[in-house]
This record gives C-alpha cells, sequence and structure tokens, in this order.
C-alpha cells in the first residue's frame, strides 16, 4: 500500500511537500470504512477530506480521539445512550493542542459506557473486536482506539484516557504501545469524567515514538483543570533514541508475577531477560499492599463516579423524555432508560461507599490505603528506575466466555493495573508477543525513564 | 465491615442515585453488591492510620483569577435542549 508508512515517515514526507493529501485523504477514509466493518472500532467516522489542516509540527496526522473525549462540533457521547445526540461547542484541551499541532480528528472510537468496563463490552453503540483474533475482545475501555491503532495500516495516533487501565489494558491485548502519563499532566479539561481523581487522558500508538510524539502535543499546565501540573513541557520523542540501558535499575514486583497465564509468564521474562541483555539490571521487589488496591480503586472510583453521572438527568443535552411526573420521577426515569447496566452497578456501589454510615469503612478507608499504596510504590522507585511486570495477567478472553464472568471477577482482571493508576504513576504497555503487553511503571514525573526503556526494547525486538 | 446489604437498602440507594430500578433490576442489584462487598472486606485487614489521599499528587486550594471571560451564551447553551421556554431551560414539576 502507497501510503503504509510511520507517522515519522508521514511527517517528514508532508514537511518536505512530498506527499499528495488527497489521495493520502481518501485511501484513509476507504480504510477506516473497511476496518470499522470488520472491527467496529469508531463509533463516528470523520470525513477529513474537505477539511485538510496541514499545519506544522504534526503536518495532518490523522488522530482518532476517545468517544468520551470532547471533540467540537463531533459527537461525544462517551459510549453512553444518556448522551446520545450530545455534540460539544468546544474542544477537551488534548484535543485543541493537537489541533492547533495540525492533528486531524478522524472519528471517535468505541468504549466501555463512561469508562465501566476492562473489554469494552459494556458500549452503548458498538463493541470493537480484537484485530488479532476477533473471537477475542479488544480490552477496555479505549478498546476502540487500540483496535483501530493495531488494525490500521496508515499513519494514525489515537487519543485515549485511562481511569484504571483503560489505556494499558487494550494496549497490551492488541499488541500496540499505550502511555498513560502522570496524573495531572495532560490537562483533563473537556473530558467526560468517570473519576476525576483518576482520570488521565493518554496516547496509544503503534510505535513508542507514537506516543512520544502525542505526549509532547498535549501535556502542559492548563488553567481550566486545578488539577493539572505546572512542568515544564518537554519534547518526549528525544528519548526515543535509546538502544542500550546500561546503569538502569529495574525492579519486578513479587506480587505481579504469581497467577498468571503461562505464555504470558514465558514471555514477559524473556522480555525483562532481554532488557537484561540491553545492560539493564533486574531484582524482585516485594509490593504488599498490592492486593488492597483493587477494592481500594473500585470503592473511590465509584464514588467518584456516581457524583460526576448526577449531572446527566435528560435536560439540557442528550437523552430526552417527555416532561412527565416531578422532577425526581423525570430524572430516575430517564437514567433508568439512558445508563446501561454496569454504568447502574458502579453508580450503585458508589452511592452506597458515601452514604452516612458506611463512608468511613470504604471511602475514607480506600482513601487512606491510597496513601499507603503511593508511599511504597515511592520507596521500590527510589531503588529502582522502573518497574516491570506483565500488563494484564491473562490473554484477551472469548467474547462467549466474557458473558459468563460476575461483576468481581471481572473486576479482577484489572490487578495489575490499577496500583499505577490509584498512585497517579505514569505507566506504558509495550507488545513482548502477540496480545501480550509488558508493563513499565515510573514515579511521577518520569515518563522519559519509560520511553527510554520502551524504545531500547522495541529497537531490540 | 462485613455489611450485608438488605433489599431496603438497595432500594434507598437506588432512590438516593436516582435510578428507577424494577423489582428484577434490585434483586440483582443486591446480590452483585454483596458479592463485590464481600470481596472487597480484605480492607479490614490493612491499618490505616494515615491521612487520606483525595488526589494522587497533592492539590491545595487552586484558584484562578477573578476576571470575567467570553462564556458559551444562551443561544449555544440552550441548543440541545428539547426543553426550553423562553430562554430558558424547562425542567419537570419540583413541588
Amino acid at each position: 500500500m502507497k501510503f503504509n508508512i510511520t507517522a515519522r515517515e508521514f511527517i517528514e514526507r508532508s514537511r518536505s511537500g512530498d506527499l499528495d493529501y488527497m489521495a493520502f485523504a481518501g485511501m484513509m477514509m476507504d480504510e477506516l470504512q473497511r476496518i470499522n466493518k470488520k472491527y467496529n472500532c469508531l463509533r463516528e467516522i470523520v470525513d477529513i477530506r474537505s477539511h485538510l489542516n496541514i499545519e506544522p509540527e504534526l503536518h495532518g496526522l490523522p488522530m482518532s480521539v476517545k468517544d468520551s473525549i470532547c471533540t467540537r462540533g463531533i459527537g461525544s457521547f462517551a459510549g453512553s445512550r444518556i448522551l446520545e445526540g450530545y455534540v460539544p461547542p468546544f474542544d477537551a484541551t488534548a484535543v485543541a493542542k493537537a489541533k492547533e499541532q495540525g492533528a486531524l480528528v478522524i472519528g471517535k472510537t468505541n468504549q466501555d459506557e463512561f469508562g465501566f468496563g476492562t473489554f469494552s463490552t459494556n458500549s452503548g453503540f458498538g463493541i470493537p473486536k480484537n484485530p488479532l483474533d476477533p473471537s477475542r475482545v479488544c480490552g477496555g475501555s479505549s478498546g476502540g482506539a487500540a483496535a483501530l491503532t493495531a488494525a490500521l495500516n496508515m499513519p494514525h495516533i489515537a487519543l485515549a484516557q485511562s481511569t484504571g487501565g483503560s489505556i494499558s489494558c487494550p494496549a497490551a491485548w492488541c499488541s500496540v504501545v499505550g502511555l498513560t502519563p502522570t496524573y495531572g499532566l495532560v490537562s483533563r479539561w473537556g473530558l467526560i469524567d468517570y473519576a476525576n481523581s483518576l482520570d488521565k487522558i493518554g496516547p496509544i500508538g503503534k510505535t513508542v515514538y507514537d506516543v512520544a510524539l502525542l505526549l509532547s502535543t498535549i501535556c502542559g499546565h492548563d488553567a481550566k483543570d486545578s488539577t493539572s501540573l505546572d512542568h515544564p513541557k518537554h519534547d518526549y520523542t528525544t528519548f526515543t533514541d535509546r538502544k542500550e540501558l546500561h546503569g538502569v535499575k529495574i525492579g519486578v514486583p513479587k506480587e505481579y508475577i504469581s497467577g498468571l497465564d503461562s505464555d504470558v509468564e514465558k514471555h514477559v521474562w524473556h522480555a525483562i531477560k532481554k532488557l537484561e541483555s540491553l545492560g539493564a539490571t533486574y531484582k524482585e521487589v516485594s509490593l504488599p499492599m498490592t492486593k488492597y488496591a483493587l477494592p481500594a480503586y473500585y470503592i473511590i472510583a465509584t464514588a467518584e463516579a456516581s457524583t460526576n453521572l448526577a449531572k446527566f438527568c435528560g435536560l439540557r443535552y442528550g437523552l430526552h423524555a417527555d416532561l412527565k411526573g416531578n422532577a425526581t420521577e423525570y430524572f430516575s426515569r430517564v437514567r433508568e432508560q439512558g445508563f446501561g447496566e454496569e454504568a447502574k452497578r458502579r453508580i450503585m456501589l458508589g452511592t452506597f461507599a458515601r452514604m452516612a454510615g458506611y463512608k468511613d469503612a470504604y471511602y475514607t478507608k480506600a482513601m487512606q490505603i491510597r496513601t499507603l499504596i503511593i508511599k511504597e510504590f515511592k520507596q521500590a522507585l527510589k531503588r529502582f528506575d522502573v518497574l516491570a511486570a506483565p500488563t494484564m495477567p491473562i490473554l484477551p478472553p472469548k467474547f462467549d466466555d466474557v458473558k459468563k464472568l460476575t461483576p468481581t471477577e471481572v473486576y479482577q482482571m484489572d490487578v495489575l493495573t490499577v496500583p499505577a493508576n490509584l498512585a497517579g504513576l505514569p505507566h506504558l504497555s509495550v507488545p513482548v508477543a502477540k496480545m501480550i503487553g509488558l508493563h513499565l511503571i515510573g514515579d511521577h514525573l518520569q515518563e522519559p525513564r519509560l520511553i527510554e526503556v520502551a524504545s531500547a526494547f522495541e529497537a531490540a525486538k | 465491615m462485613g455489611t450485608k446489604i438488605s433489599a431496603e437498602t438497595t432500594k434507598r440507594v437506588a432512590e438516593l442515585a436516582r435510578l428507577d430500578l424494577s423489582l428484577d433490576e434490585l434483586t440483582k442489584m443486591q446480590r452483585d453488591l454483596n458479592e463485590i462487598l464481600s470481596a472487597f472486606k480484605i480492607i479490614d485487614e490493612v491499618r490505616t492510620d494515615v491521612q487520606p489521599s483525595f488526589h494522587p499528587m497533592p492539590v491545595e486550594n487552586v484558584t484562578r483569577e477573578d476576571k470575567i471571560e467570553p462564556y458559551l451564551g444562551q443561544e449555544k447553551a440552550l441548543a440541545q435542549t428539547k426543553h426550553k421556554h423562553e430562554g430558558y431551560f424547562k425542567g419537570p414539576k419540583v413541588v
């Protein structure tokens, strides 16, 4: 295929005027339609043929955007029927920054409703399939973003979002690269919130360079997000040239490498040995708080979600009904119709965890456990530059098997991705084998270390 | 902790959450919530004589300068609702 080139090559060719944009855009539209018929990655495709934006630095690089991230003039439903028809009159800060730098929005990617899921099967619209094996899920909640990245053999980057593993999980299961930045490094303004103290916008791409490029574009302080960090802007692509890892100390958390699928275990150890062969040293480290991260995460996430979702009541945008009954009756009826089963479950769990009489035992306790988890990570990361582990404990399940799982069994899938998310630490999933990812976790704002290690690994593969 | 959620509490939570759940949904929700909370019971083991972390990074009273900025405007704000009346949102009956 004429345009089967990397994002980097695309930008170079665009810059030098050596690219026929109209032909490129036409082929991109054809490819998106073809791929979407097979894998259902996108809820909506945006025709880029009529508004080509070839501004530097990205020179018209196609970018898909997760449905929960607001895009001006393009429907943003967060995968939920309750937001069906909602067309934001503004761009999220991350989208605005990427567009200013010349990214072109090509569509909105399918996801679990509001990010509530690990398989992207809790969607009010399309359920994406894994392009590496369409009988299997592609992971969630940014499933459409990862599936599209894997399926599209044309230059493209995906803007995704994670609360408890929604970038890493689908990246690992679709064999692409996913980078979840430090909490606050990328503005959350314009994101349809799941849980404010956990949500991060971040990139998914085919290569480490691609995610470094998009992160460089979208990071930076934003006065519109009070949790946004005032951290100097970096060009993260400058960390992608490292080929060896001499002097890099890697910790392998014991609690993350037990009870794994045998294929995952084999390939992840092979990857760790590869890092060693590049000059890094590794040691096992114990993080005994790990088993408490999952319940603490689900309590905090659902408590925050239950308050965030209170604003969706069929009045100002999205789903409406006839104005019958009093206010409580009207809101309750619209919400019953508009939310899917998992959304209702999480709203219920979160509302309960915040109720008088239960708040201290659940909500406050979970926040205290978060303090202990952050402390434990910080201590380990004084001794190690990065922690390395499998991203997901198993291969992506088949659609038929997912139906048999109880809610608690589904939540257990997030056991390896939740701790770093709870602590707001940056983490990166890099493919090590088909549908298996290596998870690299760094200290706050240590994205450069993650990018260096992942780049050296990628180059040596 | 060891809480068991009763049918009555489940109904109360649904009311607080403004979800008009059917009887079948309430029954299933009660079972699911009890299963989930029973799996979460392990957090009782943790000695938590520490301050809670409401954010992963310390955040303290972040405010912006109090100055008037352009806003969406009435027309755009009302553009996506079916329920409006003379430039206002029209809501359901309150009293």
